[in-house]
């Protein structure tokens, strides 16, 4: 069994990771849901069964091209805090984290597939990209079910289209996602209208890890939700739209901040520099809301010389499972946060005290 | 008005959304409403709060004899669906096709699926969409009793549907 963690790339190389937008668009991600014709699905399935799907699937799926070098495993082989690396990474959701036997992952070395077996439906096929790449990210894995549906028999209805567990996700069983760091339009107070409008169009906004969790550190996700009656196409399309427009109406926030309120711009990244560089026990919750601010900083220009990838490293690692990672001993969250702290102050000593013009 | 996630308490939280031409209401009771965390009625999906409530999971009950349907393939039941909002396999969806059709216009665009096909069907599901089509035409016809127009009709269908023999999905 290859280790997770000599597998995973570190995260410097994973903040490293660039594409357009990516001042405002962090990643983009297409998932496909797809469900073999013959099998129950995974949340009616008894446990042999899900045992035999899972011994179809992942074979099938390692043995594509595009996961030539992979990381494939059955859940039931990865300790609770892999799993929760996983999920700070994005890579399986907070569901899949929670199953064992009968569930599975495979994954590329270059983080940019990742495919979960027997979560909800029996794949959940994810190409992932960062900054504002829906678009490349639905290309990829279309190409990438294509390829698939050769050697696995995929439920498919001329009627309703890739038949999923969930009614929710029929038709294409395409979730397209961004998640977006919004501090200006939050700071200006106008999250709640975009939200509002964004709603309106059929979309979603969710928080940091996705279904039913709060936006920490500014950082929203918006999908579509609707699956079936509009091509795959269409709905790339419109996500593409609306996206483009929200990342217009936060530069346009960040600017009219700057120049209506400066102050309190400069107030809220001053103080958060000064606590994160300065804190001897701090919570994760805390840790994003400040990185959010020095993040918006550093994209107005106050610690030149400071990458933003700096920020998007400490967003990972400042995690509780990454955390846990590098200490051996087992932590009490009061102990997390005295660490957080240390390896927080630790990597803003090089970081000078924010300049205001 | 009776909340309709409790079913206890008065309604007092009144919640609309409007996509394209459908609407979409919700009628909860203060407690239900903070519950589900709609302090702030701007700030949440409905489709994720529609998902969470066992009332708009309702299978429709005026489906023929819905209460005793089950999957002949897997043995879900529509009490199983109120539980879970998911369904056991995907031949479900025919087992409880009746009962889907509200459901499914409540929270999609269409209740026809446009877009990919495994390559393997498109050919099929081409054929399929022309016959139905060509189908329609024919009645047409005959109605108005073209039968001319009715004859080639028949022929057209004769071929297409020995081209492509009962390979039609559904």
């Amino acid at each position: 069994m290859k280790d997770l963690h000599q597998f995973l790339i570190t995260p410097s190389q994973a903040a490293q990771q660039h594409g357009p937008n990516d001042r405002i668009v962090m990643s983009s991600r297409v998932r496909l849901a797809r469900n073999l014709r013959e099998a129950s699905f995974p949340g009616w399935a008894k446990k042999p069964e899900r045992v035999k799907i899972l011994e179809t699937v992942l074979p099938a799926v390692s043995a594509l091209p595009e996961m030539a070098d992979s990381f494939a495993e059955a859940m039931d082989n990865l300790t609770a805090l892999d799993k929760q690396i996983l999920v700070e990474r994005h890579l399986i959701s907070r569901e899949h984290a929670a199953k064992n036997v009968g569930s599975g992952i495979v994954l590329n070395r270059e983080e940019s597939f990742c495919v979960m077996i027997n979560e909800e439906d029996h794949l959940r096929m994810q190409a992932l990209r960062p900054g504002f790449q829906i678009r490349e990210a639905w290309n990829a894995i279309d190409r990438l079910d294509s390829t698939l549906e050769k050697k696995l028999n995929f439920a498919f209805d001329n009627e309703l289209g890739y038949l999923t567990a969930c009614p929710t996700n029929l038709g294409t069983g395409i979730r397209v996602s961004a998640m977006l760091h919004l501090p200006g339009l939050v700071l200006a107070e106008q999250i709640n209208p975009i939200i509002q409008s964004v709603n309106k169009l059929g979309l979603a906004v969710r928080g940091l890890y996705g279904e039913g969790t709060e936006a920490l550190g500014n950082i929203f996700q918006v999908s579509n939700q609707m699956t079936l009656g509009e091509s795959e196409n269409a709905i790339v399309e419109r996500l593409e739209k609306v996206l483009s427009q929200i990342i217009e109406h936060e530069e346009n926030a960040r600017q009219t901040l700057l120049e209506k309120k400066p102050k309190t711009v400069f107030n809220h990244v001053g103080r958060a520099y000064g606590v994160l560089a300065n804190a001897h026990s701090i919570s994760s919750k805390e840790t994003m809301n400040l990185l959010s601010l020095l993040r918006l900083g550093i994209d107005l220009g106050s610690f030149p010389g400071t990458e933003r990838a700096l920020v998007d490293e400490l967003f990972l690692t400042t995690q509780p499972a990454h955390l846990q990672k590098q200490i051996s001993d087992k932590l009490s969250a009061e102990e997390r946060d005295l660490i957080r702290a240390d390896m927080v102050r630790e990597r803003l000593k090089s970081v000078s005290r924010p300049v205001t013009k | 008005m009776q909340c309709c996630v409790c079913k206890e308490k008065p309604a007092t939280v009144h919640l609309t959304q409007i996509v394209g031409e459908k609407m979409q209401k919700l009628d909860l009771c203060e407690d239900c409403a903070k519950a589900k965390g709609i302090t702030d009625p701007t700030s949440f999906a409905m489709a994720d709060l529609m998902l969470g409530l066992g009332a708009s999971q309702e299978l429709d009950p005026a489906a023929a004899g819905a209460e005793l349907l089950k999957c002949p393939r897997c043995g879900f039941s529509q009490a199983d669906f109120k539980k879970s909002g998911r369904l056991g396999c995907p031949e479900c969806y025919q087992t409880f096709a009746e009962g889907l059709g509200g459901l499914l216009k409540s929270m999609h665009k269409g209740v026809r699926h446009v877009g990919k096909a495994p390559e393997a069907l498109r050919k099929s599901r081409e054929t399929g969409d022309r016959l139905k089509l060509l189908q329609k035409k024919l009645n047409k016809a005959v109605e108005t009793e073209d039968f001319e127009t009715a004859a080639q009709l028949r022929d057209e269908i004769k071929i297409l549907s020995g081209a492509a023999p009962a390979k039609i999905v559904k």
